[in-house]
């Protein structure tokens, strides 16, 4: 099969016409020298630094603290093509909560035939504690950061479902004002859609999912603490909602409740939104080893005392062996068509798939299905002929661990680069909110691969991110 | 307030004081050093300096010779340190940053950008001409956070609980500057030399920017007792050691809680004191004492103040 010569690019068309959605952003930076626009990206990285917006590097000297880079070109999105992917979105994660609290509860799915027991039961992020408890709304990922990425001509496809703990709002948030800030004439001449109010909606979210009869509820952030690889974002939204940022150590739970130490003594809470894996969160229930979690919490949280915000065990729909059948949940479940797709995926438990995958390595992208942040992944066109042998022998020995996609050409759009302004790929990261209502700000964060060619935009690999632009008709 | 909230907001307001108040006690010994008179007194200066604040051994683990440049040095910019201005300047930041969401976004920006700068350009070695720009660049970004902390932070516990951490560490640090004054105009006078009392103690004056109110509100020569009724019990001196525990006592009222009333009973009977004593009935047997007595009274009420409310074991 022959690739295309190429990638979809979101500013030009394939002969070289600027999009119109694009028309007065280009003009503008065709009048931009390279140096004043070096000169704005210094002055970004410095403001950043000065904000403390950093992430935190593992494994590196105590307490290294990172930029990630930001690129001062948008990312824009026509109205047109954004009422279309929201719309996508919206259809998408209501199907994947019905699909949750299906899975702890009757399994109709299971039932029907379409997922085979074992996908379910035997999976690591299945969580038998949740089995049977009602959960407020019956909403289980109140937060989704579904990852979408265009190929083809343009087309839209949904890459991952991260349903745990998505991170990245504070990088859409902040490169917004890191615009406005160093190019506010270009905000008078472009209608772009405002994303300020997302921790407000966060907010009023995280409230709507309280215990029943609980009139004023306390909303909570908990996190691992400041050496955490997000601290930046958690400490971010704390303090946009105005809500306090927790650690474990700060809650314990008496008489059923859970409480946080203040000083005027204990106060309840009755929200907490969770930036720590299920894994940690009770050491009574889950890794007894966790020094990061509450003990007691679950026991609070089955009896419907408090609400955990993405509920526990919600990544049993957002494993990667899972993925494959979300087009089947939207039909099974809202007894409608997908209007996103997905990107065609072979299952390798599957036979006949596993035969392909082994004869076409070399176009394929394998993945490990519970592998995250681009580790445990083969991309076979770039790949050497050791690591894809390498990587047929993981494969042949635990084929059930793996699926494979089609390498997309993911769409590119111009960044500015050492080189001056050339194109790399990107993807985007919309921050889906469900409580009472289905919420998206428009837009969400690009990610963008910064190395030439380069098609792993995670910032642990070399990623940098863009403001993204959804225009107003 | 979570109690490991305000934990954090206290000792990032003792941190970011603490590099202050050295920065003035460094300030104030440099200057003397200046001194045409100076001489041998310098380096007994800077050894006191040492001792009253607590770092003897901490400076001979680091150094074998008594030397007023190392001294500066280890003072200053020595990060192994951990009283160091650099490292009192980085455990301010790191204690903003672990309660970003609590303080206003202005001051973490205030207290990272401070630390970032001195970990950039402070020199790793001291030299005369930079020593005092590096002291000058402390005084005027702890002017700046100061005003930042005023005009952007919401008067609740948090604000409450910084301020505490303020006052208790300005009172504990002004009486220190006090004390090795008081230590260097007792060993002239046993050597015998004429004290100049003029010279010191209004270096002094200036180290805590109170020289030119001194001036206003008293018609007196500067003398050892003048200046020190003026900088301990003074009602409207900014660094006044009653003005200190006035504060603290205020605030503390502020975020009262059942569990603390035998800590805000100390802490106005230490501000009542200072409030309507005089030197002569404070300090009968002498400033000396009497200071070394303050600092065992603002140690007990921190030690009070973390048990109370900031989650600290007994």
């Amino acid at each position: 099969m022959d690739r295309p010569a190429a990638p979809f690019d979101e500013m030009y068309t394939a002969d070289g016409h600027v999009r119109p959605h694009y028309g007065a952003y280009s003009e503008w930076l065709m009048r931009q020298p390279d140096d004043a626009l070096r000169q704005k990206r210094a002055e970004a990285d410095s403001l950043f630094h000065r904000v403390g917006i950093t992430f935190a590097v593992y494994g590196e000297q105590e307490g290294s603290e990172r930029l990630i880079p930001f690129d001062i070109i948008p990312r824009v999105l026509s109205a047109e093509e954004w009422r279309k992917l929201a719309a996508g979105l919206r259809q998408r994660v209501r199907a994947l909560n019905a699909f949750v609290g299906d899975i702890y509860h009757g399994q109709d799915i299971v039932k029907a035939g379409l997922l085979a027991p074992e996908q379910v039961f035997c999976n690591s992020q299945y969580r038998p504690e949740m089995q049977g408890m009602e959960v407020p709304g019956g909403i289980y990922a109140h937060i989704a950061g579904v990852d979408v990425v265009r190929a083809g001509q343009g087309e839209f496809y949904v890459l991952e479902d991260n349903l745990r703990v998505p991170s990245g709002v504070s990088y859409m948030l902040e490169d917004r004002k890191m615009m406005m800030r160093l190019f506010p004439e270009l905000f008078a001449q472009n209608r772009v859609a405002p994303v300020e109010h997302y921790p407000d909606r966060l907010l009023e979210n995280l409230a709507s999912v309280a215990p029943a009869g609980v009139a004023d509820p306390v909303v909570v952030v908990l996190t691992p603490g400041a050496h955490n690889s997000a601290y930046f974002e958690h400490a971010f939204l704390a303090q946009q909602m105005g809500v306090e940022l927790v650690e474990g150590q700060d809650l314990f739970v008496r008489d059923g409740f859970v409480y946080m130490r203040t000083t005027r003594g204990p106060q309840r809470v009755d929200v907490i939104y969770r930036r720590i894996d299920d894994d940690f969160l009770d050491p009574l229930v889950f890794r007894p080893d966790s020094v990061l979690g509450v003990p007691g919490l679950m026991s609070a949280y089955r009896a419907g005392r408090v609400t955990v915000a993405n509920a526990i065990g919600t990544g049993i729909a957002d494993d990667k062996s899972i993925y494959p059948y979300v087009p089947d949940m939207i039909r099974f479940y809202l007894g409608e068509e997908p209007l996103l797709a997905n990107v065609p995926t072979r299952i390798l438990r599957r036979k006949d798939d596993l035969a392909y995958t082994l004869a076409h390595l070399e176009e394929l992208v394998v993945k490990e299905v519970h592998g995250a942040g681009g580790y445990g992944m083969l991309i076979g066109p770039t790949a050497s002929e050791a690591e894809r042998e390498d990587f047929r022998l993981r494969i042949l020995a635990a084929p059930e661990k793996y699926i494979a996609q089609p390498t997309l050409a993911l769409s590119t759009c111009p960044t500015f680069v050492e080189q001056g302004v050339a194109p790399r790929h990107i993807d985007l990261r919309p921050f889906v909110l469900s409580g009472r209502d289905v919420t998206i700000v428009p837009g969400g964060l690009t990610r963008v691969a910064l190395r030439a060619g380069s098609l792993v935009v995670n910032s642990s690999q070399g990623g940098g991110t863009k403001d993204t632009w959804v225009l107003e008709d | 307030m979570l109690s490991r909230t305000a934990d954090h907001v206290y000792w990032l307001g003792r941190y970011a004081e603490r590099a202050e108040n050295l920065a003035r006690t460094i300030d104030v010994q440099y200057r003397l050093s200046l001194l045409p008179q100076a001489g041998s007194a310098e380096q007994h200066g800077w050894e006191k300096v040492l001792a009253t604040l607590g770092l003897e051994a901490a400076y001979a683990a680091r150094h074998d010779v008594l030397e007023p440049h190392r001294i500066i040095d280890f003072l200053a910019f020595d990060s192994s340190n951990a009283s160091s201005i650099l490292s009192c300047l980085r455990t301010a930041r790191e204690n903003a940053r672990a309660v970003r969401g609590a303080i206003s976004s202005e001051m973490w920006e205030t207290f990272n950008a401070t630390w970032l700068e001195a970990r950039a350009q402070a020199p790793s070695r001291f030299t005369a001409v930079n020593i005092a720009e590096f002291l000058d660049w402390v005084k005027y970004r702890a002017h700046l956070a100061r005003g930042v902390v005023l005009g952007s932070m919401l008067r609740d516990e948090s604000y409450q609980f910084m301020q505490i951490g303020t006052f208790l560490e300005r009172a504990d640090g002004v009486a220190r500057l006090l004390l090795v004054r008081l230590a260097s105009d007792a060993e002239a006078a046993t050597e015998g030399g004429a004290p100049h009392d003029y010279y010191p103690w209004s270096m002094l004056l200036r180290g805590l920017s109170a020289f030119e109110n001194f001036r206003r509100v008293s018609r007196d020569s500067v003398s050892p007792s003048r200046v020190l009724e003026f900088v301990i019990l003074h009602q409207a001196v900014p660094r006044s050691i009653y003005r200190s525990t006035n504060l603290v006592y205020e605030n503390l009222r502020a975020v009262a809680s059942g569990q603390s009333a035998e800590t805000l009973r100390r802490a106005g009977l230490l501000h009542a004191e200072l409030r309507f004593g005089t030197l002569a009935t404070l300090a009968p047997q002498g400033s000396v004492r009497f200071l070394h007595e303050l600092l065992a009274r603002t140690a007990d009420l921190s030690d009070r103040i973390g048990r109370d409310f900031l989650g600290h074991v007994a």
